[in-house]
């Protein structure tokens, strides 16, 4: 009986009939008659994705700095990420993974609090209902339960305005939450949509070492659909997210959306992906730039001119620069903040721990020790 | 007064929660139509409606992780877990994700989630229906964990668990459910004792036995038998397993000396020895003897044959009573 081998393979990809394809590679529009693009900003979502790519590039620079203790890059992945995210409404709620930073950008969030979470300052603390936009969540998956359970509010709330999206990845989807997310949203016909960003790889591993069947076919099993959209091509993402979300807060219930795209970095800036990926693929992959193609499609169609390329790289200059500044300027927390908010009120043991430890800091300061 | 059972007590104070919040959701397997396998959420569906009272899927981390959805979302949900023993599949949701929430966001998100677990064994069943995993979330930041043990306290504390703003997760002693008390149910809430509070439920003099959920009816039948041997025994029913009331606990054994925890839970890496050493830090010049505990072996769960070995009986809590006042 063979067993599925994986090994160094360049993977075959092209637009087959099911992918949603709106803009090409080379920047050629394409329509489809069920997801029209009427209203897209599309130089909005241009100026998005190249911000994000130079947020993304200044915390790998920092965190080779020694600045930050980690980042986990989103190279690649801007299409899929500030497409779907530009389709949500103020109201619709989104519940991240650890690597939406373009999602993050377009709800926001100061970008400065994900470097904080990367620098260690914090574990990724805002405030979710602030931006309509959770917490980022380590643990693959967990965040499709939370999601569901929100939309399942939603529903209880009676309010049809809202709805919920949750992004994860192709390796999540071996994760049980995941399953049961798809589960109790179907039977409970909750205003979801499920975005799944296929990035090739969890970690090191292949979608094939997830699955056998492609991953947006899953759905169907679940009683709901599935599409799959080519993930570099953030028109195709924002038109059919923006077509589920519309879906979804009318009633039809979940679905979800593969968005085949690939992660052109590192899974994070501890990993080295040459030793499971080879050269060629990527510059394969190069060649569907995300943000590339809609560069060609505005310089061709008018929309925009270098002057307003050249603005918009300015900008990403100027962002990355204040953020470097603010995110080398952050505090430590002071050592005592460690035991704030694990309650709503301290207990008397955890004050008991706190007034003990203050005690013991405080005979350093005592004998000038300076700690 | 009404002479009730314990189960009847849970479900009487879910009824309230139910009718003094409309976020107060209800959800878990089994728990609508049937009224739960143990009839605790007996009739709230019928008279609450399916969306506050929910059968959910077959799937514990989904109960859980949904519960959170919920929660982020203004509701409170409590959720039940069918049997101590199926509630490891919901670990991740509830260590990583529930008790970690408010820590994450810095205090900005909190997540009053409720998780019933009938624990405990003594009921002759099989496999995985009488484990005690109660020193897991005990062990676990963030989380609040709780255990009752008679019907008049469930009635509150399990309304009390439901208005904390922190995750509960609440045990049920699933041996005691039938035992029926009275429960003063036109009390107001106001006058319960906190849900972080020891409660001494046999005053005494001579030695202190701490115990919660279904061992504390054990121990106060143990300190009526030791009374026959002229020792005065002081019965705690710990209540709050996180965090512990150690300032009850630290009263008593300054008084008695002598200091003896039962539970079903294993002693291996227990709350007992959490305790025992609290207590001597803070009572070592007090001590007449060491802190001694009684409890399950360091095995799983024995079959329902042998489980009488197993389970710490009124006996062999009073031999460790006798041992203490042997040094």
């Amino acid at each position: 009986m063979a067993i599925p081998s994986r090994g160094h393979h360049e993977k075959e990809w092209h637009v087959t009939a099911e992918t949603i394809q709106l803009l090409t590679p080379e920047g050629e529009r394409v329509d489809h008659p069920e997801y029209p693009v009427d209203g897209a900003d599309i130089r909005g979502m241009y100026r998005d994705m190249v911000l994000v790519r130079r947020i993304d590039s200044e915390a790998i620079a920092l965190q080779r700095q020694g600045e930050l203790g980690l980042w986990a890059s989103l190279l690649g992945q801007e299409a899929a990420q500030v497409g779907s995210a530009r389709a949500l409404s103020p109201k619709d709620m989104a519940f991240p993974s650890y690597r939406e930073h373009g999602v993050a950008w377009c709800r926001g969030l100061d970008p400065l609090r994900l470097l904080e979470m990367f620098r260690g300052v914090t574990h990724g603390a805002w405030d979710p209902e602030e931006h309509k936009f959770h917490l980022y969540t380590v643990v693959i998956g967990d965040q499709t339960l939370h999601a569901t359970g929100y939309a399942m509010g939603i529903q209880r709330d009676g309010s049809e305005d809202e709805a919920v999206i949750t992004y994860f990845g192709d390796g999540a989807t071996s994760q049980g939450d995941v399953s049961e997310a798809f589960a109790w949203a179907s039977v409970f016909n909750a205003p979801l949509v499920f975005f799944c960003q296929n990035n090739q790889f969890a970690i090191s591993a292949p979608p094939e070492r997830q699955s056998r069947a492609p991953i947006y076919q899953r759905a169907s099993g679940f009683g709901f659909p599935g599409m799959r959209v080519d993930g570099n091509d953030v028109l195709a993402c924002y038109a059919v997210t923006r077509h589920a979300l519309r879906a979804a807060r009318d009633g039809e219930g979940p679905r979800l959306i593969e968005a085949y795209t690939y992660r052109m970095g590192a899974h994070t800036t501890t990993d080295d992906p040459t030793r499971y990926r080879l050269a060629s693929e990527l510059e394969a992959w190069r060649l569907r730039d995300p943000i590339e193609r809609v560069r060609a499609y505005l310089a061709r169609s008018g929309e925009a001119d270098g002057a307003f390329f050249e603005q918009v790289a300015d900008e990403a200059d100027e962002l990355a620069g204040k953020l470097r500044a603010a995110c080398l300027a952050l505090p430590d927390p002071p050592p005592l903040a460690l035991f704030d908010h694990v309650y709503a009120e301290r207990s008397a043991v955890l004050e008991a721990e706190r007034a003990q430890y203050a005690a013991y800091l405080a005979g350093f300061e005592e004998r000038g020790d300076g700690r | 007064m009404t002479r009730i059972t314990l189960s009847r007590a849970l479900n009487e104070g879910l009824r309230r929660a139910l009718e003094a919040d409309e976020k107060v959701m209800i959800m878990g397997e089994d728990v609508g139509r049937l009224g739960g396998v143990f009839r605790v959420t007996d009739g709230l569906q019928k008279d609450f409606g399916e969306h506050r009272v929910v059968d959910t899927p077959l799937a514990e981390s989904g109960i859980v992780g949904t519960a959170i959805g919920l929660a982020l979302r203004g509701y409170r949900p409590v959720c039940e877990i069918q049997f101590d023993g199926f509630v490891y599949p919901a670990t991740d949701q509830i260590v990583s994700q529930l008790a970690k929430m408010r820590s994450r966001s810095r205090g900005q998100v909190a997540l009053p989630v409720v998780i019933r677990i009938p624990f405990g064994g003594g009921i002759g069943a099989v496999e995985h229906h009488s484990e005690s995993p109660e020193v897991f979330f005990a062990h676990t930041a963030g989380l609040r964990v709780v255990a009752c043990a008679d019907p008049a306290d469930a009635f509150a504390m399990i309304q009390l668990a439901i208005a904390a703003e922190d995750p509960v997760i609440f045990f049920e002693p699933k041996r005691r459910y039938w035992d029926k008390a009275e429960v003063d149910m036109a009390a107001p809430l106001s006058d319960a004792l906190a849900l972080d509070k020891a409660r001494v439920v046999q005053p005494g003099a001579d030695v202190t036995l701490l115990s919660y959920g279904p061992l504390v009816r054990t121990c106060l039948e143990a300190a009526l038998a030791a009374r026959e041997d002229g020792r005065s025994v002081e019965v705690i029913d710990l209540r709050s397993l996180s965090p512990l009331d150690m300032e009850t606990i630290i009263a008593s054994v300054t008084r008695t000396g002598r200091c003896v925890v039962a539970h079903e839970a294993p002693v291996y890496a227990g709350l007992g020895g959490e305790i025992a050493a609290r207590v001597t830090e803070r009572c070592f010049y007090q001590l007449e003897a060491p802190v001694l505990r009684v409890g399950g072996f360091a095995v799983p769960y024995p079959p329902a044959r042998t489980e009488d070995h197993y389970l710490p009986d009124l006996d062999r809590i009073l031999d460790a009573v006798d041992q203490t006042f042997t040094y």
